[in-house]
C-alpha cells in the first residue's frame, strides 16, 4: 500500500484545520491537509453573521465581558479556563485575519465593522453589546477563502478529495497518522505523521432538518469512537431559531442584530414575553424554545396544521430598508428569495428552528490536545493527537454556543493547536514505528462494502435522520429518547446487512456515503445515550421530564464511550486562568 | 419529470452516453439538486459533487439545458423538459457529472490569490474606508464554482495559457484592495497576449455566474489600469 509521510497531518480543510495548517506551514516542518472536499467547499463557508471579539470598535467593550456572556450563554457548563483563553486571545487572532486580507466590512473611521448579536452584554449582564465583526453576511466565506489563500502561499500540501478512514495508533496509544482513500481513484493509502489534528467539523446531518452542509457527517467523531476514545457533552445540540421553514438553510442571527424581529400568527412580538430584556437577542436556545412553544400552542404562522396554527413564525426585517439590507445582509436576501420565495425587503421570512451546531465533541485541553481518561486521571493527553473546531469540545460553548463564537473558536484554537503541534514535533523529533497490521481493521471495514447486501444505504440514512428529528429534538423526554435508541439499534442491525449497488473504484460517492453513515451512527448513539443520561435541563438540552437546571447533580461534563454505551462524568472547570470565577446563577435574558 | 443525464464511467464505459430518466417529483419549491439526489437514491451509480446545498460552496456546478449553473439553486420549475444535465464543458470528465477542476485551480493559483503587504503589521487592524472596502464588492464573493471559466470559449481553446474569468476576477479583487501593495507585480503577471488578452469580451461569464458577479467588468478595469500605466 502507498505510504506518505509528513511531520504534521490535518484532517479537514475548514477554518480550524486551515488555521492550524497555516501555523505549521510557516515553520520548517511539512504539513499535509486531507479533506474530503476541495477546502473552500467546507462548511465554514456557510457561516454568515460574523466572528465575536471585544474590539470595542463601536461601543465600549472588554474581553472580560465577552467571557461573562460566553459562560452564561453556555449555562455554566463551559470550562472557564478555556473561555478566558479564547476571549483573551480573540483580538490578536482576528487582527491577524485582517492582516491576511480578510475583507471585513468597515466603519466610517476605517475600523472593522461590528454588529450586535444574541447573548451579548456590556458590564457583566448590562446593556446590549456590539461585538460581532462581519464581512457583510458572508463572514465564513471571507474567512475560509482568506485562510485557504494563505495556505497556498505557504505551500501547504493538500490532499483534496481524500477521505480519512481511521486513526493509526501504537500499543502505547501514540497517534501515528491515518488510513485514507482517494475518492477519485478509490486507492487506499497510509499517511504517517508525528502529529495528527482532527478538524472534521460538525455532524448536523444526523438530523432531518438541519442548517448543515451535506458533508457534515461527524467523520472525526466516528474515527475517535472506533479508536476507543470518548466523546464529551454529546447531548448538547444547538437548534438555531431561524432556519428557513421547511428547508433548514440558515438565516443569520445578524438579521436580529441589525434590528429584525420575530412575529407569531397574531403579529405579536412574542420574544418580549420570553426574554423581556434581551428580547429577540436572547441566547439561541431560549429563542428556539420560544418559537417551538409558540408553534405548539397554535400561534405559528401559515397554513393551519394539527397544532391549531401554522408551523413557522415570521422574521420581519423590511423596516430596515432596502439600502441597509443590500449593504449588510445581501446573502440573506438572496437565500430568502431563492428558498422561501420571499423578498425580505417587502415581506417577512418564514422561519423555524433547525439543527445547527454540536456543542459536544472530542474532548481536548486548551492546546487542542485530545484528552481521555487514562492512568493518572480523566484528562490525559493522547500523544500526537489533536482536535479543533466543531468536532472538538474544549469546552468553550458549554451547553449552548453564542453566535459568532464558533468562527472565533476555529481560529483561536486552530492557532493554539498549531503552536502546540510545533512543540510536540520539536520534543519528539523521530517518528515511532508503525506496528504491523495497524491498518488491518480499517481496511477490513472498507472492504466490507465490496460485499453485496440487501438493504440500501440511502434508506437507512433517511431512517436515522427521521428518528433523530422526531426523538431527539428541541424538547426531550426519557421515554421518547429510549424509543429513539431502540430504533437506532434496529437501524444498526439493518446497516450490518446493507450493501452497495456500486462497487466501482473511481469517484464512488455511494461508498463515501456508506462510510459517512457509519460515522453518523456513532454520533447519533453518543447523542441519545448522553441525552438519556442527563436528567436535567441545561442550555440546549431541554428535558420536559426534568425542566430545571440541577447544579447539585449535573454541573459536570458527560463522557460517552462506545463499549457498553458507558457514560462517565468529568468536572467542569469553574476556575479561569487569571480572573475570578463566574459563579453559577440563574440564567435570564 | 423527464431528465437526460450525461453518464460516463471510466472503468466500464468506452465513451460517454446520455441516459433518459423519469422521476416522480413535485417541482414546487424544489431545486435541481433535489432531483439529482432523488435519482441517485434510486440509482446510486450516478456521481456528482455537492456540499452546502445553498449556493455558497461552489461544489455542484453543472451544465443544465446548455447553461452552467449551480444545481442547488436552480429551481426545477424553471427548467424545460427533458432537463439535460451535463458536466461543465471544457474540463476533463472524471465520471458522470464530475470534472477534473485542476486546470481551473491552477489558473486561480497563478494570480497569487493572497494579500501582499510587506509593511510592518500594526497591533490592530489596518484601516480601510467604507468606500475603499466597497471596491471589493462584486469581486470577493466568488465561490470558485467554475461556471464562468468553463463557459468561456477563450478558456476552452487555451486552458493552460488563459487565466479565465474567475482567476482574473480574483486578480482584480487584490488589485482593488487598498491594503494590497503589489499592483505593479500583479499587472506584470497579467500583461500577456494569452493570460489576460485572450478575453474577447464575449461575456458568457457574466451570464453564467450564479452569484451575479461581473468578471468582464473586472477584466476591463485591469485592462484600463494597464493602459493608464503606459501613458
Amino acid at each position: 500500500m502507498n505510504i506518505r509521510r509528513f511531520d504534521a497531518l490535518i484532517i479537514g480543510g475548514g477554518g480550524a484545520g486551515l488555521r492550524a495548517a497555516l501555523q505549521l506551514a510557516r515553520s520548517d516542518f511539512n504539513v499535509a491537509v486531507v479533506s474530503k472536499v476541495f477546502p473552500t467547499r467546507s462548511h465554514t463557508v456557510s457561516a454568515q453573521g460574523g466572528i465575536t471579539v471585544a474590539l470595542g470598535n463601536v461601543d465600549d467593550d472588554r474581553w472580560e465581558w465577552h467571557m461573562y456572556d460566553t459562560v452564561k450563554g453556555g449555562d455554566w457548563l463551559g470550562d472557564q479556563d478555556a473561555i478566558e483563553f479564547m476571549c483573551r486571545e480573540a483580538a490578536s487572532a482576528v487582527y491577524e485575519l485582517e492582516h491576511m486580507g480578510l475583507p471585513f466590512s468597515r466603519l466610517d473611521n476605517g475600523k472593522i465593522y461590528q454588529r450586535p448579536f444574541g447573548g451579548q452584554s456590556k458590564d457583566f449582564g448590562g446593556e446590549q453589546a456590539t461585538r460581532t465583526c462581519a464581512a457583510a453576511d458572508r463572514t465564513g466565506h471571507a474567512l475560509l477563502h482568506t485562510l485557504y489563500q494563505q495556505n497556498i502561499k505557504h505551500r501547504t500540501q493538500f490532499f483534496d478529495e481524500y477521505f480519512a478512514l481511521d486513526l493509526l495508533r501504537d500499543a502505547e496509544g501514540y497517534c501515528l497518522g491515518v488510513t485514507a482513500m482517494s475518492i477519485e481513484t478509490g486507492e487506499t493509502l497510509l499517511i504517517e505523521a508525528r502529529t495528527t489534528l482532527l478538524a472534521t467539523g460538525g455532524a448536523g446531518r444526523v438530523f432531518g432538518n438541519s442548517s448543515n452542509a451535506m458533508i457534515n457527517t461527524g467523520d472525526g467523531l466516528g474515527m475517535v469512537l472506533r479508536a476507543g476514545l470518548p466523546l464529551q457533552d454529546m447531548e448538547f445540540w444547538q437548534f438555531h431559531p431561524t432556519g428557513i421553514a421547511g428547508v433548514g438553510s440558515l438565516i443569520t442571527e445578524g438579521v436580529r442584530g441589525e434590528g429584525g424581529y420575530l412575529l407569531n400568527r397574531h403579529g405579536e412580538r412574542f420574544m418580549e414575553r420570553y426574554a423581556p430584556h434581551a428580547k429577540d437577542l436572547a441566547g439561541r436556545d431560549v429563542v428556539a424554545r420560544a418559537i417551538a412553544i409558540e408553534i405548539a400552542a397554535g400561534r405559528g404562522c401559515g397554513a393551519i396544521s394539527n397544532q391549531g396554527g401554522g408551523d413557522y413564525v415570521e422574521l420581519k426585517l423590511d423596516h430596515l430598508g432596502e439600502k441597509r439590507i443590500a449593504e449588510k445582509l445581501p446573502g440573506i436576501r438572496e437565500l430568502s428569495i431563492r428558498f422561501a420565495g420571499v423578498d425580505p425587503v417587502e415581506k417577512p421570512i418564514p422561519v423555524a428552528p433547525t439543527a445547527h451546531y454540536m456543542m459536544g465533541g472530542i474532548p481536548t485541553n486548551l492546546h487542542g490536545q485530545v484528552v481521555a481518561p487514562a492512568h493518572y486521571g480523566p484528562e490525559e493527553p493522547v500523544p500526537g493527537l489533536y482536535a479543533v473546531g466543531e468536532c472538538a469540545c474544549v469546552s468553550v460553548h458549554g451547553a449552548n454556543r453564542l453566535g459568532g463564537n464558533s468562527l472565533l473558536d476555529l481560529i483561536v484554537f486552530g492557532r493554539a493547536a498549531g503552536k502546540h503541534m510545533l512543540e510536540h514535533l520539536r520534543d519528539n523529533p523521530y517518528p515511532r514505528p508503525l506496528p504491523d497490521h495497524a491498518a488491518d481493521a480499517s481496511l477490513a471495514r472498507l472492504q466490507r462494502w465490496d460485499q453485496p447486501g440487501g438493504e440500501r444505504v440511502a434508506a437507512i440514512t433517511d431512517g436515522l435522520r427521521r428518528m433523530m428529528q422526531t426523538h431527539c429534538g428541541v424538547f426531550r423526554t426519557d421515554a421518547v429518547l429510549r424509543e429513539g435508541l431502540e430504533m437506532l439499534d434496529a437501524l444498526e442491525t439493518r446497516l450490518a446487512h446493507a450493501g452497495l449497488q456500486d462497487t466501482s473504484r473511481v469517484f464512488n460517492t455511494a461508498r463515501i456515503e456508506a462510510l459517512e453513515l457509519e460515522n453518523m451512527m456513532g454520533v447519533a448513539r453518543a447523542t441519545l445515550v448522553s441525552a438519556i443520561h442527563r436528567t436535567e435541563s441545561r442550555g440546549a438540552h431541554t428535558r420536559e421530564d426534568f425542566p430545571l437546571r440541577d447544579d447539585e447533580h449535573w454541573l459536570k461534563h458527560t463522557l460517552y464511550s462506545r463499549p457498553g454505551d458507558q457514560v462517565d462524568a468529568k468536572p467542569v472547570r469553574l476556575k479561569p486562568l487569571t480572573v475570578e470565577s463566574i459563579r453559577p446563577m440563574e440564567r435570564v435574558y | 419529470m423527464k431528465f437526460r443525464l450525461y453518464r460516463y464511467h471510466p472503468e466500464t464505459d468506452a465513451k460517454p452516453h446520455m441516459q433518459d430518466v423519469e422521476l416522480d417529483i413535485d417541482p414546487a419549491g424544489k431545486m435541481l439538486l433535489d432531483a439529482l439526489l432523488a435519482i441517485k437514491a434510486q440509482d446510486e451509480t450516478l456521481s456528482l459533487r455537492r456540499s452546502c446545498r445553498e449556493g455558497v460552496c461552489g461544489s455542484d456546478a453543472v451544465n443544465v439545458n446548455g447553461k452552467n449553473r449551480l444545481a442547488c439553486i436552480t429551481p426545477l420549475s424553471e427548467l424545460k423538459q427533458p432537463i439535460e444535465v451535463r458536466p461543465l464543458p471544457g474540463l476533463p470528465v472524471i465520471r458522470d457529472l464530475i470534472v477534473d477542476m485542476e486546470p481551473f485551480f491552477q489558473q486561480y493559483r497563478s494570480i497569487k490569490p493572497w494579500l501582499i503587504n510587506d509593511d510592518p503589521e500594526p497591533e490592530v487592524e489596518r484601516l480601510q474606508s467604507p468606500a475603499d472596502r466597497a471596491r471589493l464588492d462584486g469581486a470577493y464573493e466568488c465561490i470558485l464554482c467554475a461556471c464562468c471559466t468553463t463557459a468561456c470559449p477563450s478558456f476552452w481553446w487555451n486552458p493552460d495559457k488563459f487565466v479565465g474569468p474567475a482567476g482574473l476576477l480574483q486578480a482584480y479583487r487584490f488589485i482593488a484592495d487598498s491594503r494590497d501593495e503589489a499592483t505593479a507585480v500583479r499587472l506584470d503577471n497579467l500583461e500577456d497576449p494569452y493570460r489576460l488578452y485572450r478575453c474577447r469580451g464575449i461575456m458568457n461569464c457574466v451570464d453564467a455566474c450564479p452569484k451575479g458577479l461581473n468578471p468582464t467588468e473586472a477584466i476591463g478595469r485591469i485592462k484600463s489600469l494597464l493602459v493608464k500605466r503606459r501613458v
